[in-house]
């Protein structure tokens, strides 16, 4: 974008035509107009509430279901995004066109990679949310006009190397079973295409793919996952060089309150200012465990207690609630070392083996962080718990049973629970 | 069969006696000098590669970094070590990343490892738990290292891999393809989720769900297994010689499976 300041009354009309052909891009190129500082916030502060819209639909739901796509279609009409290849739009009168539906997609996109570039987590959650938008218009895309797909993926230089026939048929079981929505007469027909399986990490991750010698066996239908792990690459690149050009953005004091402020929008709630220090005191824990803790938190508080012990993905999720409900590390110190001394582990052990890390969570270890307190999207998506673990959001990870009965032993509502239950949150991806 | 425990052969206090001895005679400072230095083809590999030492008394030192194996040498026979860890290889010589520019300083490369460590098992074994370890559990780490080498090597195409036993309770896998060591960290994550199975908490019973049909993954690794079975669980772990054990057992089967031994119990019992 220019911000020099010069009037640059030249808009060229014809060029804009071509360049919103279709409902998606790749932001590959920056904006050059001028616009409104007024249009310039609105259309931020829209998109940020898409993104977020993306990111609490991914949670709810399993990402790309029937209510997902519901849902975030719903999101897109309402906010005046494009989201799908429409066949009229270039003659529709209703307004906002389709024409300005893509030119807005298209700037606010490059306003909030100067919000997002910033720090490693913004710019994880920026292109997190941004794939998460494209793979649903690149699938509207797909189901809507096949010719259209096929001019877009030329258009953006992107083609893979087919599998051979041979290979095909002396790999037919393995295919089968490993595109398990895909039976057998159809992966006789169905175009494979064999890529280095870096560049199909979301397949590769759940498992959807086969891989043979460092190559992943796609299907076409499949292609979807190659084109967004391009995406991302290119978004990933795009934002660090955005990041080296934001001292001259910054300093100029129309935009810099206004980008402060969307990055730090959706955080939500700021517990990383110690508001509460030292007003708990460690007696008042147990009573407030089963009063004020979220379910986690007192689940693991109750572990502790009957196992004197807990394991790291443990220590660190309630450590740090701890600290931000006010704990101080003193008390900290005294509450852990109390716990664990009551199992099988000397003063010794503890101060040699754990009290480093306590330490270490109130910044007073290592490089100093002071780390905030887990968001509840970090307990539910990272650091998944396994065998002997404790942690995790048990909305999420436990056996639905056994969170039903957990809840009905805490005396929630018959109703309650019938809510809490049924939210499909065990298949959400 | 006997438990292998620290009363027998090893006494963690007679280590300042015997670690100079084992840095003066044992360890193989060529062959160590001669991997990590992956053929002096990339500048500076070597000398880039950060080192950490966990010395007596638990002091742990970051950031070593050598010029040299003359060098490597030297220092580890003067510190000896009670555990060294190999870090990454950095843009700057680590002993000197203080010097450097904030910010310039970044890990480039590492080798793709994966920690197998017998605790993981303590569900799936009655002969022992946490840091111990026999003979009749060991057969677990056969089957893992073998299913694990099948599929590092036919599914991801990777080469150079090396097995090594951790010293306490488990086995490390040092992936070295070039291809590895430049893995992103979203790669590393991926492959391993590709190779996860077994997902859940103590707040989880059935901690594996099969799809249908399985995954060839799945498929191969089940192939390494079967010979296994027979003789590790019900021989040596008796899993069915106690009511406690089959009622867990039971727990994890399918709930077709289940009802269908109902219909047919003569069918069932003639294991």
């Amino acid at each position: 974008m220019q911000f020099s300041g010069r009037r640059n009354k030249k808009l060229i009309p014809d060029h804009h035509a071509e360049l919103y052909g279709h409902c998606l891009q790749f932001y590959g190129q920056p904006p050059v107009e001028n616009i409104s500082l007024a249009e310039f916030e609105t259309f931020a502060v829209e998109r940020l509430k898409l993104l977020k819209t993306v990111e609490n639909i991914g949670v709810s739901y399993v990402k790309m279901s029937d209510p997902y796509k519901k849902k975030l279609e719903d999101e897109l009409k309402k906010l005046h995004f494009p989201y799908r290849p429409a066949a009229d739009d270039l003659k529709s009168q209703i307004v906002p066109t389709e024409h300005e539906k893509r030119r807005k997609d298209h700037i606010s996109h490059f306003i909030l990679r100067l919000a997002y570039c910033q720090t490693e987590d913004l710019r994880r959650w920026f292109i997190q949310q941004e794939m998460d938008l494209f793979r649903y218009r690149f699938s509207e895309l797909q189901y809507y006009s096949k010719d259209k797909e096929k001019e877009f993926l030329k258009e953006n230089h992107l083609h893979y190397d087919t599998v051979s026939d041979e290979e095909k048929s002396s790999l037919m079981d393995k295919l089968i079973r490993s595109s398990f929505y895909v039976s057998g007469p159809k992966v006789q027909d169905l175009e494979f295409y064999k890529v280095p399986f870096q560049d199909a990490l979301d397949l590769v991750r759940s498992r959807k793919v086969f891989l043979r010698g460092g190559f992943a066996f796609i299907p076409h239908q499949e292609i979807v996952t190659i084109v967004l792990n391009d995406f991302r690459t290119r978004l990933s690149k795009a934002l660090a060089l955005t990041a080296r050009s934001l001292p001259v953005v910054q300093s100029d004091e129309r935009l810099q309150p206004l980008l402060s402020h969307l990055s730090h929008a959706y955080v939500g709630q700021d517990y990383s200012i110690q508001k509460n220090i030292g007003k708990i005191s460690l007696e008042q824990i147990d009573s407030l465990s089963t009063k004020s803790f979220p379910l986690c938190m007192r689940h693991l508080h109750k572990a502790l207690r009957d196992s004197h012990h807990l394991r790291h993905g443990g220590r660190m999720q309630y450590g740090l609630f701890l600290k931000g409900i006010g704990l101080t590390l003193e008390q900290a110190l005294q509450f852990w070392r109390s716990e664990f001394i009551k199992g099988k582990v000397d003063t010794d052990k503890f101060d040699k083996a754990y009290a480093y890390s306590i330490r270490h969570m109130f910044g007073k270890e290592g490089k100093r962080t002071d780390y905030t307190p887990y968001s509840c999207m970090k307990v539910i998506l990272s650091n998944l718990p396994s065998q002997g673990d404790y942690h995790g959001c048990p909305f999420r990870h436990s056996d639905p049973e056994l969170l039903k009965q957990k809840l009905q032993s805490y005396k929630i509502s018959p109703s309650g629970i019938n809510q809490v239950c049924l939210r499909d949150f065990n298949s959400a991806e | 069969m006997q438990k292998i425990t620290s009363a027998n052969n090893y006494d963690q206090a007679s280590l300042p006696d015997l670690l100079p001895l084992y840095y003066r005679r044992v360890f193989p400072f060529s062959q160590y000098y001669r991997w990590l230095n992956y053929g002096g083809v990339t500048k500076n590999y070597f000398q880039n590669r950060e080192f950490s030492f966990t010395l007596k008394d638990d002091i742990y030192v970051r950031y070593q970094s050598f010029g040299s194996q003359s060098e490597l040498e030297k220092e580890m026979q003067k510190m000896n070590p009670y555990k060294i860890d190999i870090g990454a290889v950095y843009s700057h010589r680590p002993s000197q990343h203080n010097t450097v520019k904030s910010g310039s300083f970044q890990a480039l490369e590492k080798e793709l490892v994966f920690d197998i460590d017998m605790t993981d098992y303590d569900d799936v074994r009655s002969c022992c738990s946490a840091a111990d370890i026999c003979s009749k559990c060991w057969t677990l780490m056969t089957i893992a290292i073998r299913i694990l080498d099948r599929a590092l090597r036919e599914d991801f195409g990777f080469r150079h891999r090396l097995w090594v036993y951790s010293g306490r309770r488990g086995v490390h896998c040092w992936v070295c393809d070039e291809a590895a060591r430049k893995l992103s960290v979203t790669a590393r994550s991926a492959v391993a989720e590709y190779l996860s199975l077994v997902k859940g908490g103590e707040d989880t019973v059935k901690k594996v769900q099969l799809s249908d049909p399985i995954h060839p993954l799945i498929q191969e690794s089940l192939a390494v297994i079967e010979p296994y079975f027979p003789s590790y669980a019900l021989d040596s772990q008796d899993i069915l010689g106690s009511k406690e054990s089959v009622e867990k057992v039971l727990a994890l089967m399918p709930e077709d499976i289940l009802c269908q031994s109902l219909i047919n119990p003569v069918q069932f019992n003639a294991v």
